[in-house]
C-alpha cells in the first residue's frame, strides 16, 4: 500500500508557498488564479558524495565531478542557464563536452515555455548514455524556493532563482567535502568541487560574483576545457555577440523588422494578415509560397525583402498585398548556386553592391511584367509579404562548405574565417559561420545549424556542429539522409535491450499446455500458412492460409506476427519504437525500428519454425463475401517463405498440387473478386514512380542498374488480404474503443487541387478529368489513354497522385465520424495492422485488439485521448519522414547508376515533360523513375497558357521547334559534379526532337 | 495537452510539488458563526469552505416534517468571488441544488436521525475560495460541523478525491489537475470502512476505477485522524475554557460518540 500523507503547509510560509491573482485571458475575461506550492527537504541533489539527502537510487553526479577544466582543479559541475539551452544546445550535446550537469526546474519550464523542440532535445539529452545530467527541482525544495518580488521581472526572477539553487548547491556540496571546507590562508585555490553557473548574461553574471556564486561565460569555460579547439566550433553566433559580431547590425539594413507579437496576432485575428507556413520554391530560390486557410490559393513572395528572412518550414505571418499587386509565380528556373557564386561571405550587408543577385531577378522581372499582361488574371496568386514569425523551425541542416567562399589570401590557414555554407535541401538559403577549419571541411558533408538572422545580414549565421565525412562517400551521403529526414538512426540503448527475452536467438515457443504463452492460443500450427513477400525479406511480419470448408464457403486467414507479446506499454523498448515510429528502408540500409532480434528473429515469421502470431480468420463465400470474422492470439508454423516470383510460378504451374499450391491458388481467386469489389467501389488505382536498385553484391553494395519495379498477381493477392484484414481490424477496434482507436485516414482532395492538371489535360490532350468523388476519378483515370504511348496513363496518374493529400494516422475521438474514410481505398475505415515489426501504429492496433477480443486489459495509456494523439503525431511525422528518406536514398543510387552507366556511355532515355518554363523543361523519365529539369540558356519563346515552348531553330532557314507537356522527348543524361556545392546532380540535356546542348 | 503544466513530471511531483499520495494541508477552525449550533471553517489547500448546522429544531412546514425521523436540509451558496470566473449563481442553479443533494443523502446513512423524529436539521454550507475538491471539502466540513452542534453521529464522514493521469493514480486533486484528468470523490465512514458515496463525472477505465477507490478509501482513514485531533483539541480547550478540573461528566458522550473509533 502507498504511504499516504497529508502534507503540511506552515501559514507562516504563506509568502512563498501560495499565490492568488487574477489575470485577463485574450477574451477579456478576468480569471483569479489559485496557486499553492509545497515546498519539501527531500527534493535529491543527486550528488553522490551527499549524505543529507535520501539517497537516489542513481546518484548521477559523481563524486568530484570533472576533474579536466583549467579554472577548476578541485572538480566541477556545471549549471547552465535557460539561454545557455536555447542557443548553444549543439555545445551541450556534443560527446566532447562531458561535464556532469546540475538542470534546475527552473531551466527546463523556461526552456519549455520558450521552444518546444529544444526542450524535446534538452530531455533526450537527459536521458542520453554518457552524460550525467541531474534534474534538481529547485522550485520545490524549501531553501531554492523563491517568490517573483515586486517590480521584479520575471526573467530576472528566474535568473535569481538560478543563483540561489547555485550557491545552495555549493554550500551544500561544502557540507559533502568537510575536509576541504577551511581556506588554507594565503591559497586562492579552492580544492573542493564546485557548481559552476554556466551564463552569458553579463549582468547576470556580475550579480553572482558579488554574491560570491562562481560562475563564468560559455565561451570562457570553452577555452578552457579539454577539446576547446573543436567545442569552439560548436559555439553559436549568439554566444560570440560579445566577441565582435555586434558591429554588423549597424550597416545596411537590408529587411523590414519584423511587427510585435501582440500586433502580428491582433492582425491574424481580424483578417488583416495570415498565418502559415512557409514553403520556399525549389525551382527559385527568391520566391516562396505560403498556403493560408483564408484564400483559396498559396500567397506568393516575390523577392528576398517579401520572404524577409522566412526559412523553409518557419510559420510566418503575411500581410497580402492589394490585389493590383498581385503577380503570377515566376515561370524561370532561378538558381543560387549559379547566381550567387561571387558573394563574399566576410560582409554580410555590405557585399557585392554591384547586386549581382538581384540584377537576375531584375532583368527578369522586366521580362515578366511583360509577360504578366498577357496571361489571364485567373492565373495570379494572392501576393504578399512576410511580417512576421509566429515561430522558427529551424533544425541542423546538412550542408557543404562553398569554396569559393574561403579566403583566398590564406587557404590552408587555421585562422578563423567565415564561409558560406550551401544546404544540400534546394529550399534553403546558405547560411554564414565561422570556422578554424575551413580547409579541413571542404569536399565534407557538415551539419550546421542556423542561430540567428539579424536584419542587417543577407544570409543567416549558424554554427557548425559537426563533419559527416567526405561527400559522395557512402557513409555520409547515409547519414546526411537520415540527418536530413530526423531519423533516429543511433544503435538502441541498453534498457531498450534489456526488454528482450532473456533467451535471445534460443526462445522458442514453449511446449503446448504449460500455460502462460498457450494462454488464450489457438493451436494453428497445423494449417498449411506460408508467408509471400519481396526478394531478400527478413522480417516477414504476415503470413496467410486458405482452405475450402465443408459447407461450400472458403476459410481464409491473415497471421500477424504477435509483436505485442514482446514489446509491452510503458518500458524503454515501447518508448523506443514509438518515438522512431517506422522502420526506414534506403536502398542499402535499414533502420529498425525494433531491435533485430525481434525484427528479423523473434517475431519474423519464417518457415518451419513456430512463432507467435495474431490472426485474422474469416469464413468468405466462393464470391468473396464475408460470412464472419474472428481474431484470435494463435501459434503457427510456416510451411514455406515465398518470393513473390516465386509464388506465381508455382501457382501458375498445373502439375502441383499439394495444399500449399491449392491454398495459394484459392487466395489467388478470392483476391481477384476483393480487388474487383474495391475497385468497383471507386478505389483508386494510383502510381508512384518506384525503380528497384540493384546491388552488386551485398558488401560493395555498388549499384549496377536501376529497373523498374515489377508487379505480378501474387503482390496484389497479398495486398488484398492485408486491406481486408485491416479495415476488419479497424471496424472492430473502432466499436470497442471509439474514443481511442488508432485508424488510418485519407482525406479527399480538394478540387482545387487538380485545376492545373485538369487545365493541362484539357488544353494538350482534349481529355477531362472528373473529380468529384474517388469512383469518377477512378474512371477518368482509366480513359486518360493515348493509343501509342501505353505509359502516358502511368504519367497521368503520376501527376494525379501529387495532387492529392497524404493519408493520415489519427485518433477516432479526436475528428468527426464522418471523415473516417480513405479515399484512396474507397473504404469507410481503415487502420494498420499488418506490419507491427516495421511501423508503431500497427503495435497500437494490435495492443486494442487483443484487448476488444478480450485477450489483455487494455494499458491505462491507450485509454487516454490526449496520449494517443501525442503518440499518432509522432508516428505520422515519422512516417513521411521515412518516405522522403527512402526515395531520397534512391534518388542517390540512381545517380550513382547513372554514374556508373555513363563511364561505359552516355546515357539516353526517353522521358514526358512534365512542366514548361520560361527557360527549361520539367521532364520526368519513367524508366529511372527520375525527374529532372533541361534547361535553355538561349531566348525561347514560352507560351505559359498552353504549356508550351518554343524554340527557335538555330540555323536561319530551320524551323522551329515547339514543345510541350506530355510530349515525349528523348534526353541525355549526365552526372556533373557542381564545382561549387561538390553536389553530385544529374543534369539533362535535350537530344530530340532538338538538341539542346548549344541552346 | 493544450496546457503546459506538467500533471506529473518526471521526478513525481505534480504542479504544486506534491507527490502522488501526499494531500494537500488540512486545517479546520471551529469558531462559531452567528447563531449557529455548531460551525466549521474548513481550508484544504486552497479552498475554503464554511459549514454552519442548525438543529435539531422544530421543521419550517408541516411538509417537511417526517414522522419518525429528523429531515436534514442541506443548502450550498458558492461565493462569486470563489472560482476561477466570476459568476453569480442563482438558487435554483441545478448543479447546486444536486451538489445540495449529494451531501444530504451522503450524511442520511451517518447522523442518527432516529433520535428526533419530526425535527429538521439545516446544513448551510458557504463556498468561500475554490481550488479543487469541492466536494470532498463540503462533506468533511458538514461531518465537523454536525459534530461541533452535537448531533450524534454513527461515525465520521471522510471524503477525498482521486485521479489517474496516464497510468499513475493520484489523490486530492486541485482544479488544475480536475480539469485535466478522470477523477472519482470517495466519501467513506472510517470505522465501519462502509461508503457513502462514490460519484464520477469523468470517463474512467473500470480496471482503473478499482485501483483508485481503494486508494481514496485508505486516505479517508489518514483524513479521519486529521478530523479526530481537531475535534479532540476543540473539545479540550472547550473543557478548560469551562473551568472545570479534569474529565467533566456532562461532556463525556460526545467525546466518547468521536473517540471510539
Amino acid at each position: 500500500m502507498p504511504h499516504i500523507v497529508i502534507k503540511k503547509r506552515p501559514s507562516e510560509e504563506a509568502v512563498i508557498t501560495q499565490r492568488k491573482f487574477f489575470k485577463k485571458t485574450a477574451r477579456g475575461k478576468v480569471i483569479k488564479v489559485l496557486r499553492e506550492r509545497y515546498l519539501r527537504d527531500d527534493v535529491p541533489c543527486g550528488l553522490a558524495a551527499c549524505r543529507a539527502c535520501p539517497p537516489p537510487d542513481d546518484p548521477v553526479l559523481s563524486h568530484y565531478g570533472d576533474l579536466g577544466h583549467a579554472a577548476f582543479p578541485g572538480g566541477h559541475y556545471v549549471l547552465p542557464d535557460t539561454n545557455v539551452f536555447l542557443s548553444q544546445m549543439d555545445l551541450i550535446e556534443s560527446p566532447l563536452f562531458t561535464p556532469p550537469i546540475v538542470l534546475l526546474q527552473t531551466v527546463v519550464d523556461e526552456v519549455r515555455h520558450r521552444s518546444l523542440p529544444l526542450y524535446n532535445r534538452l530531455t533526450a539529452l537527459a536521458k542520453t548514455e554518457g552524460k550525467a545530467v541531474w534534474l534538481f527541482y529547485n522550485e520545490y525544495r524549501s531553501e531554492t524556493a523563491i517568490v517573483r518580488e515586486e517590480d521584479e521581472s520575471p526573467n530576472d526572477r528566474n535568473d535569481r532563482a538560478i543563483r540561489t539553487a547555485t550557491a545552495w548547491y555549493n554550500a551544500h556540496l561544502a557540507l559533502a567535502h568537510p575536509q576541504s571546507a577551511p581556506r588554507i590562508p594565503g591559497q586562492n585555490q579552492v580544492k573542493h568541487p564546485q557548481v559552476v553557473l554556466l551564463t552569458d548574461d553579463a549582468a547576470n553574471r556580475e550579480i553572482a560574483q558579488r554574491d560570491g556564486v562562481p560562475c563564468v561565460s560559455v565561451r570562457k569555460y570553452v577555452e578552457g576545457a579539454k577539446d576547446a579547439t573543436s567545442l569552439l566550433d560548436l559555439l553559436a553566433a549568439a554566444g560570440s555577440e560579445d566577441a565582435g559580431g555586434q558591429g554588423q547590425g549597424q550597416g545596411r539594413v537590408l529587411y523590414d523588422d519584423y511587427l510585435p507579437t501582440p500586433t502580428l496576432l491582433a492582425g491574424i485575428k481580424a483578417g488583416a494578415l495570415h498565418q502559415g507556413h512557409f514553403n520556399a520554391n525549389q525551382y527559385n530560390y527568391l520566391e516562396g509560397t505560403v498556403p493560408v486557410p483564408a484564400l483559396a490559393k498559396p500567397v506568393l513572395l516575390v523577392g528576398r525583402a517579401n520572404m524577409n528572412r522566412a526559412v523553409q518550414g518557419d510559420v510566418v505571418v503575411v500581410e497580402v498585398f492589394d490585389e493590383r499587386e498581385w503577380r503570377a509565380p515566376g515561370d524561370a528556373v532561378v538558381d543560387m548556386d549559379a547566381t550567387l557564386k561571387n558573394d563574399d561571405a566576410d560582409d554580410s550587408g555590405e557585399e557585392g553592391d554591384g547586386d549581382d543577385d538581384e540584377r537576375v531577378p531584375l532583368a527578369e522581372g522586366e521580362r515578366e511584367r511583360k509577360a504578366l499582361e498577357k496571361k489571364a488574371p485567373a492565373e495570379k496568386q494572392p501576393t504578399g509579404r512576410v511580417v512576421g514569425i509566429i515561430k522558427r523551425n529551424w533544425r541542423a541542416y546538412v550542408c557543404h562548405i562553398a569554396p569559393t567562399s574561403l579566403s583566398s589570401s590564406a587557404p590552408s590557414s587555421l585562422s578563423l574565417q567565415t564561409v558560406f555554407a550551401t544546404p544540400v535541401s534546394r529550399l534553403l538559403p546558405r547560411i554564414r559561420l565561422r570556422t578554424r577549419q575551413a580547409p579541413a571541411l571542404l569536399g565534407q558533408k557538415v551539419l550546421v545549424t542556423i542561430d540567428r538572422w539579424a536584419r542587417g545580414s543577407r544570409y543567416p549565421e549558424g554554427h557548425f556542429v559537426r563533419a559527416l565525412g567526405r561527400a559522395e562517400s557512402r557513409e555520409a551521403e547515409q547519414e546526411s539522409l537520415l540527418l536530413e529526414f530526423e531519423v533516429p538512426y543511433r544503435p538502441f540503448g541498453r534498457a531498450v535491450l534489456g526488454c528482450l527475452p532473456v533467451e535471445g536467438e534460443g526462445w522458442v515457443v514453449p511446449p503446448k499446455g504449460e500455460g502462460g504463452v498457450w494462454r488464450e492460443r489457438e493451436d494453428l500450427r497445423e494449417l498449411d500458412i506460408c508467408s509471400i513477400d519481396p526478394p531478400g525479406c527478413q522480417d516477414i511480419d504476415d503470413a496467410l492460409h486458405a482452405r475450402p470448408l465443408p459447407n461450400g464457403n472458403i476459410e481464409a486467414g491473415v497471421h500477424i506476427a504477435d509483436v505485442s507479446h514482446f514489446v509491452h506499454p510503458d518500458t524503454p523498448m515501447d518508448s523506443e519504437a514509438a518515438a522512431r515510429g517506422t522502420t526506414v528502408y534506403l536502398v542499402d540500409k535499414r533502420i529498425d525500428m525494433l531491435p533485430a532480434l525481434l525484427g528479423t528473429n523473434l517475431c519474423s515469421l519464417r518457415p518451419h519454425v513456430e512463432r507467435l502470431a495474431f490472426s485474422a480468420i474469416w469464413e468468405l463465400t466462393p464470391e468473396a463475401d464475408i460470412v464472419n470474422v474472428r481474431f484470435t492470439k494463435s501459434v503457427i508454423a510456416s510451411k514455406a517463405a515465398f518470393e513473390y516470383g516465386e509464388a506465381q510460378i508455382r501457382k501458375d504451374d498445373p502439375n502441383l498440387t499439394d495444399p500449399l499450391t491449392q491454398g495459394i491458388r484459392l487466395l489467388n481467386t478470392l483476391a481477384q473478386k476483393l480487388k474487383a469489389k474495391r475497385m468497383a467501389a471507386g478505389a483508386l488505382n494510383l502510381a508512384s514512380p518506384e525503380v528497384k536498385i540493384h546491388l552488386d553484391s551485398s558488401e560493395s553494395s555498388d549499384p549496377v542498374d536501376v529497373e523498374q519495379k515489377e508487379l505480378r498477381e501474387t503482390n496484389s493477392l497479398v495486398e488484398e488480404f492485408m486491406l481486408l484484414a485491416n479495415i476488419s481490424v479497424a471496424r472492430r477496434i473502432q466499436e470497442s474503443f471509439p474514443q481511442t482507436a488508432v485508424l488510418r485516414r485519407h482525406l479527399p482532395p480538394p478540387s482545387t487541387n487538380f485545376e492545373k492538371l485538369q487545365d493541362i489535360l484539357r488544353k494538350r490532350r482534349g481529355l477531362t478529368l472528373d473529380v468529384s468523388s474517388s469512383g469518377a476519378l477512378a474512371d477518368s483515370l482509366d480513359k486518360c489513354l493515348d493509343p501509342d504511348e501505353p505509359a502516358f496513363n502511368t504519367l497521368v496518374r503520376i501527376m494525379a497522385t501529387r495532387c492529392m493529400l497524404s493519408a493520415e494516422y489519427f485518433c477516432s475521438g479526436s475528428v468527426s465520424r464522418d471523415t473516417f474514410g480513405h479515399y484512396g481505398l474507397a473504404s469507410p475505415i481503415y487502420t494498420h495492422f499488418t506490419s507491427p515489426i516495421r511501423r508503431y501504429a500497427d503495435v497500437l492496433a494490435h495492443r486494442q485488439l487483443a484487448a476488444a477480443i478480450g485477450y489483455t486489459p487494455l494499458h491505462p495509456s491507450l485509454h487516454s485521448k490526449a496520449h494517443v494523439e501525442r503518440v499518432v503525431d509522432v508516428v505520422n511525422r515519422r512516417h513521411r519522414m521515412a518516405q522522403m528518406a527512402g526515395r531520397a536514398s534512391v534518388e542517390f543510387y540512381v545517380g550513382l547508376a547513372l554514374k556508373g552507366r555513363g563511364e561505359k556511355g552516355e546515357v539516353t532515355e526517353e522521358a514526358f515533360v512534365i512542366r514548361a518554363f520560361r527557360n527549361g523543361l520539367g521532364v520526368f523519365v519513367s524508366k529511372l523513375g527520375l525527374e529532372g529539369l533541361v534547361m535553355f540558356k538561349r531566348d525561347t519563346q514560352f507560351d505559359a497558357e498552353n504549356y508550351a515552348i518554343t524554340i527557335p531553330s538555330s540555323d536561319a532557314g530551320g524551323k522551329d521547334v515547339t514543345i510541350s507537356v506530355f510530349d515525349k522527348v528523348t534526353v541525355r543524361i549526365e552526372v556533373e559534379k557542381d564545382k561549387n556545392t561538390q553536389r553530385g546532380r544529374v543534369k539533362m540535356v535535350l537530344v530530340s526532337p532538338v538538341d539542346s546542348s548549344e541552346l | 495537452m493544450g496546457s503546459r503544466v506538467e500533471i506529473l513530471n518526471d521526478g513525481g511531483f505534480r504542479s504544486d510539488g506534491r507527490r502522488q499520495y501526499e494531500l494537500r494541508d488540512i486545517s479546520i477552525d471551529f469558531s462559531l458563526q452567528g447563531t449557529a449550533d455548531g460551525s466549521v471553517t474548513i481550508h484544504h489547500g486552497l479552498t475554503q469552505v464554511l459549514v454552519s448546522v442548525f438543529g435539531p429544531r422544530e421543521a419550517k412546514s408541516r411538509a417537511q416534517t417526517i414522522h419518525d425521523r429528523a429531515n436534514i436540509n442541506v443548502e450550498v451558496n458558492i461565493a462569486a468571488f470563489s472560482t476561477g470566473e466570476r459568476r453569480k449563481r442563482s438558487r435554483g442553479d441545478k448543479r447546486i441544488l444536486e451538489l445540495a443533494s449529494t451531501i444530504k443523502s451522503t450524511f442520511e446513512p451517518a447522523i442518527q436521525t432516529h433520535l428526533y423524529p419530526r425535527s429538521q436539521i439545516d446544513v448551510f454550507i458557504q463556498i468561500l475560495q475554490l481550488d479543487g475538491g469541492l466536494l470532498p471539502a463540503c462533506i468533511n466540513g458538514t461531518t465537523l460541523a454536525l459534530a461541533a452542534a452535537g448531533i450524534p453521529l454513527f461515525d465520521f464522514v471522510c471524503a477525498i478525491t482521486g485521479g489517474v493521469h496516464s497510468a499513475s493514480p493520484m489523490l486530492d486533486l486541485t482544479t488544475l489537475e480536475e480539469n485535466d484528468i478522470p477523477h472519482i470523490t470517495v466519501a467513506m465512514m472510517p470505522k465501519t470502512e462502509r461508503v457513502t458515496l462514490v460519484t464520477m463525472e469523468t470517463r474512467l477505465h473500470v480496471d482503473r476505477f478499482e485501483e483508485i477507490f481503494g486508494l481514496a478509501v485508505d486516505a479517508g482513514k489518514v483524513i479521519h485522524k486529521e478530523m479526530k485531533l481537531a475535534v479532540q483539541a476543540r473539545t479540550s480547550s472547550l473543557v478548560s475554557s469551562l473551568g472545570v478540573g479534569s474529565k467533566p461528566e456532562g461532556d463525556r458522550g460526545m467525546a466518547m460518540e468521536l473517540d471510539d473509533s
